[in-house]
């Protein structure tokens, strides 16, 4: 064939696609990686992510919780604890004595109206973020003793409440299920939100400062 | 195992000395006056023959006509047991002596019965309720509670 022939074979577009190929082959230049500035060992241990992220994790992944067995339930609580189901699994097995170093209060069991004013103060003591599990039908409800003279007929009277696990007493299991529930929970959590609130708990007490404006005029 | 004297026998053998204290005295308990009850259980501790020096157990019961007050008594050296009881007709104002003096371990236990079941027990050191707290209405085990 000859060369003439093979030229009028092509079409314009096929020209165009050759120039530019042409044209990106001659002026382009490898894209640095952003941290190639960084030293080649630190670059392999490095990642970017966000401030939630980070602090969610950091949150979710060593809840401590204040022991507060209050009755039968607290002995599913302790299996759940031990070996064989593991809660040393979620960074979570340090039960503190003190509410001062826990985020989590599990309240396993009835809570009686005796009870009730203790148990609001070690709520109070625990530092923020913080976090109650109503363990059993008890916690919850009152359950069997709903209708006594001496039981809280459910510790949401008491503290707010953020996961119930329902039973009689529940499976170690099913504490292990509403702990990860929970864990969604942190998840969801925003810094910004928290911002948020600061920010309108400040412009609230802005607006009870005297208006500047009013002297002025 | 641990002997349980018959309320009987040993109504015999304290009849001498508390002539007017026995109502009655069948297999399983004596019961005797409130008057006499903290000198009968003296005596019971006393006495080397019984040496009843351990309070097992005190409680009360209501029975709607009268209240029971149940002592079970046990001596640790003789291994053996005894039941003791008192009744009170007064619904109003029921009173029965304290043996805390003679036993410590009655303490507690009195505080309880006179929590849930309102019954005062004369010359106990700390008498307050137990269970519940102060300015609950009523006592909830008697009977005629609801």
């Amino acid at each position: 064939m000859e060369m003439n022939e093979m030229k009028a074979l092509l079409t314009e577009s096929d020209i165009a696609e050759g120039r530019a190929i042409n044209l990106l082959k001659e002026t382009c230049q490898p894209i640095p990686d952003p941290d190639k500035w960084l030293e080649e060992k630190l670059s392999r241990n490095v990642l970017v992510t966000t401030v939630d992220a980070v602090l969610d994790w950091g949150r979710r992944s060593s809840v401590w919780p204040v022991n507060f067995g209050l009755a039968c339930c607290a002995f599913e609580m302790i299996a759940m604890a031990n070996a064989r189901f593991d809660l040393a699994r979620f960074g979570m097995e340090v039960m503190r004595p003190s509410p001062r170093q826990a985020d989590l209060m599990m309240v396993a069991g009835t809570v009686t109206w005796k009870m009730a004013p203790a148990l609001r103060r070690i709520y109070d003591q625990m530092a923020e973020p913080k976090w109650v599990i109503a363990m059993g039908v008890c916690a919850i409800s009152g359950g069997t003793f709903r209708e006594s003279y001496s039981v809280v007929p459910g510790v949401n009277y008491i503290v707010p409440v953020d996961v119930y696990v329902p039973g009689c007493p529940p499976r170690p299991e099913g504490l292990l299920y509403g702990i990860m529930m929970l864990h969604k929970k942190i998840c969801r959590e925003s810094i910004q939100r928290a911002l948020a609130g600061r920010m309108e708990e400040w412009k609230q007490k802005v607006s009870r400062l005297p208006s500047l404006r009013g002297k002025e005029e | 195992m641990t002997v349980t004297l018959k309320g009987e026998e040993v109504a015999k053998k304290i009849a001498h000395s508390f002539p007017m204290a026995i109502i009655t005295a069948n297999q399983t308990a004596i019961i005797v006056t409130p008057d006499s009850l903290y000198q009968v259980a003296r005596f019971l501790k006393a006495t080397p023959e019984f040496d009843f020096d351990y309070l097992t157990n005190l409680t009360a019961v209501d029975y709607l006509d009268y209240f029971e007050v149940v002592y079970h008594l046990t001596s640790l050296k003789h291994n053996h047991s005894l039941v003791l009881k008192t009744r009170c007709y007064d619904r109003e104002k029921p009173s029965v002596p304290s043996v805390v003096s003679l036993w410590q371990g009655a303490d507690l236990q009195e505080r309880e019965v006179y929590d849930l079941m309102g019954i005062t027990f004369s010359g106990h050191p700390n008498l307050k309720r137990l269970f519940l707290w102060e300015g609950f209405p009523g006592h909830p085990l008697r009977r005629d509670y609801l």
